[in-house]
């Protein structure tokens, strides 16, 4: 009846299980309790669980990926407690937990907070940014986020009920294959990404199709935001790498239940494939979690700097290149497991070729800066210290690209410095940056700037605490993963390390503190133009928090920087002559109920409970027949309506909250004219 | 029904049809084994290969004169990463291969 499912998989066994599931069960039902003191339910569910609207989706996006950013860092925080302490001792966590503990520190950090968190931030902002109403697929879109959930609460559930995957963050069999992993902890692993991994693949779907068939008149595709270029591009890699990891999973998963042999030492089996396939999905997966951070900081960058973003058509080339290069060079995840030099040269000079788009990009930030009025806002902060860190990754990770380098640094802890290096700069800041210059956009008002400034020194002096003491470690040999060690020499670095994550977590309290007084002080500093710094594409035309339409009259685009233009000519902030009917999609339960019935599976499955997997599946399958089989999915906003919200919105706006916009128009004979950017 | 649904339906079953032999080949190849070694790794590649284009011309009515220009670009996008993967693994894991024996 239950599968696999006993009492014994509740923690009771060591203390520090104990701990963890005290802390997600007493989470949860603190939130619990605090929604029903709000007696929040009925907002909650009508207004946000079940909404089909892109920001709100959005903005639940990015709450999920902060709760997991929690969650995740408690995890290296312990990691980094271990290893000062575990000279020549067992420190305080045993071995299998500790495995557990990287294992889910890795899943979590790239799967719910990095994808979530991009994702959150392209919903509520492209579609603003390329003038359109919604997103093209908006059920779909609800479905994804609900997938992500699920897949984050599999993991979140794996606390209370057994353990987790012990194989690290990507499960290498034969170590994560049932013959030396019998447990369940793989097999939450296993759905907890294949559940989330088809709300990404969903995603990237309806976000290239929105891209391509949404944009407003006159947004051609060289006058997209740079935002909205990394998306397309992100969304295309998503759309193509995602299967992989889908089939790989679902190999290994084939191995561990059916006693399939694609993966294990004997009967055929070749456990290289696994590795093959895993990194043809996971090398374009990271430039999907970096290259919407780098459209954040072109963005920032330019309306910071009160400039016209530098080399704008030499950023989209970047972009495009440094996507599709990224599909060819997964081997030098793996250069030392057995590929002859051949390989490993053509792999290895490939790797090395992405430096070079992404240094372009390095360089057009900085002519964007050059001579222009820099404001130091904490999202341009986020991303001047993305710029100077960044770089010292990008060198080291041509370093790993030789492959003869590669085979002294492979899997020791300059690799573990390097990718951090890479992504917390890279990815994190951008988010950090975007959150705080979006902020204003989804909820009207701005975040408080003092303790956005604090929590940025707190982050990058914590990672390079953290993480320069790794770079050096690897030298000296140490390799990642170490539960305990004999050599003194490591220990004063890994104390140095663990003191970087205590100032990390003072940065993410400052976050917090950040949150808890902006919105306590929300009133005195709205923002009513929606354009609170003076923006220069199309989502700071609309209202903050902008009405469900996002436009009431479609924009007409002649320039790159769309709004820019609006305001020097005087076209910003106009009522229309004539309001139309706007067809709104209505809300569903179905995305959460979907979201519900994929946890359902994916538990399931992990307990080998078949009669309850099989009627998920059964039922998610008649969901999505009556959605399909429904032609009621839209209402219609009277024109009146609309008009109401409009004419109310404008009348707030006074001449005096507006920017000046005389030093930024064209002087001498061309006057009026705007750079149209190519048709 | 008018003559735009009745062809659509022929080309449903044509498609669907066409699909069936490409899958029973292989399967009978294999249970039958009428070929061995590498003749059947060959004969099942080309049939999936084939399959895959029954798909897209019958099901998804992909042609190259009326599908328009954007999703004949994609097709070709996802071709040429197809055979970076596809060509890329095959190299990878023979070269392995080779090294390992």
């Amino acid at each position: 009846m239950l599968g696999r499912l006993t009492l014994d998989a509740l923690p009771f066994y060591s203390w520090v299980a104990m701990g963890g599931a005290g802390v997600t069960v007493g989470g949860g039902l603190l939130v619990f309790c605090l929604i029903t003191y709000l007696r929040a339910w009925k907002v909650l569910w009508t207004d946000w669980l079940t909404s089909v609207d892109h920001k709100k989706i959005g903005i639940m996006y990015v709450v999920l990926a902060l709760v997991m950013l929690v969650r995740g860092f408690v995890d290296a925080l312990m990691m980094r407690a271990q290893q000062a302490f575990a000279l020549n001792s067992e420190g305080y966590l045993p071995p299998e937990h500790f495995e557990q503990i990287f294992s889910s520190h890795g899943t979590i950090m790239i799967f719910f907070v990095a994808m979530p968190f991009l994702t959150g931030l392209i919903n509520i902002i492209v579609p603003q940014q390329i003038g359109a109403r919604d997103v093209a697929f908006p059920f779909l879109n609800s479905a994804s986020l609900w997938m992500t959930a699920a897949g984050a609460g599999l993991v979140l559930i794996s606390l209370v009920i057994g353990k987790f995957s012990q194989a690290g963050w990507t499960g290498y069999p034969p170590y994560s294959g049932i013959e030396y992993s019998p447990g369940v902890g793989v097999d939450y692993w296993i759905w907890a990404l294949a559940v989330s991994g088809v709300g990404s693949t969903l995603s990237g779907i309806n976000f290239i199709v929105t891209i391509v068939k949404n944009r407003c008149p006159g947004m051609t595709l060289m006058r997209m935001p740079m935002f909205t270029w990394t998306t397309l591009c992100i969304s295309i890699l998503m759309t193509f790498a995602f299967p992989a990891l889908t089939v790989v999973a679902a190999q290994l998963a084939l191995d561990r239940i059916l006693g399939f042999h694609f993966f294990t030492n004997g009967d055929g089996g070749n456990m290289m494939m696994y590795a093959n396939l895993l990194w043809i999905w996971g090398h374009p997966e990271v430039y999907i979690l970096i290259l919407p951070a780098f459209g954040i900081f072109s963005e920032v960058v330019a309306t910071f700097s009160h400039k016209r973003l530098f080399g704008y058509q030499s950023l989209v080339y970047a972009t495009a290149c440094i996507a599709i290069l990224s599909f060819t060079v997964w081997l030098h995840h793996f250069f030392t497991m057995g590929a002859s030099s051949n390989v490993n040269a053509v792999f290895g000079i490939a790797t090395m070729i992405i430096a070079v788009p992404t240094g372009v990009k390095i360089f057009d930030w900085l002519f964007t800066m050059y001579r222009g009025r820099i404001e130091f806002h904490p999202s341009m902060v986020f991303t001047i210290g993305f710029m100077v860190t960044f770089v010292i990754g990008g060198v080291t990770g041509v370093l790993l690209a030789l492959p003869p380098a590669d085979y002294l640094m492979h899997n020791s802890t300059f690799l573990v410095a390097h990718f951090h290096n890479m992504l917390i700069p890279g990815a994190l800041f951008g988010y950090f940056a975007g959150m705080n210059y979006w902020f204003p956009k989804a909820f009207g008002f701005k975040l408080d700037e003092k303790w956005g400034i604090r929590s940025f020194w707190f982050w990058i002096i914590g990672f390079y605490l953290a993480f320069m003491p790794l770079y050096v470690l690897g030298f000296m040999g140490m390799s990642r993963r170490m539960e305990h060690y004999a050599d003194p020499n490591w220990q004063p670095y890994l104390i140095v390390a663990a003191l970087g994550a205590v100032c990390v977590l003072i940065g993410i309290v400052c976050i917090a503190v950040q949150l808890y007084v902006s919105v306590k002080t929300w009133g005195s500093a709205r923002d009513v133009t929606g354009d609170p710094w003076n923006g220069r594409t199309l989502e700071w035309a609309t209202s903050s928090p902008p009405a469900p339409y996002n436009f009431a009259v479609l924009p007409e685009v002649r320039d790159i920087d769309a709004f820019h233009d609006q305001k020097i000519l005087g076209l910003a902030y106009l009522p229309a002559e004539r309001y139309e009917d706007i067809v709104m999609p209505k809300n569903t339960m179905l995305g959460p109920v979907l979201g519900a019935l994929a946890f359902a599976l994916g538990f399931a499955m992990v307990w080998q409970i078949w009669w309850l997997a099989a009627l998920c599946l059964i039922l998610s399958l008649v969901g999505v027949g009556i959605r399909a089989c429904n032609d009621d999915t839209e209402f219609v906003l009277p024109a009146a309506e609309v008009e109401r919200i409009e004419t109310e919105r404008l009348a707030q706006i006074t001449p005096a909250d507006l920017h000046d916009m005389r030093e930024y128009a064209p002087r001498g004979a061309a006057s009026g004219a705007v750079l149209t950017g190519r048709a | 029904m008018t003559h735009f649904e009745d062809r659509s339906l022929a080309t449903y079953l044509t498609g669907f049809a066409l699909a069936i032999v490409l899958t029973a080949i292989p399967f009978a190849l294999v249970w039958g084994g009428l070929l061995t070694g590498p003749a059947v790794y060959a004969v099942i590649a080309v049939a999936a290969v084939v399959q895959v284009l029954v798909h897209l011309v019958f099901f998804l009515h992909i042609d190259l004169r009326s599908t328009p220009v954007e999703n004949l670009f994609f097709l070709a996008f996802a071709a040429v990463l197809l055979f970076i993967m596809v060509g890329g693994s095959l190299w990878i894991m023979f070269d392995l291969h080779h090294r390992m024996m």
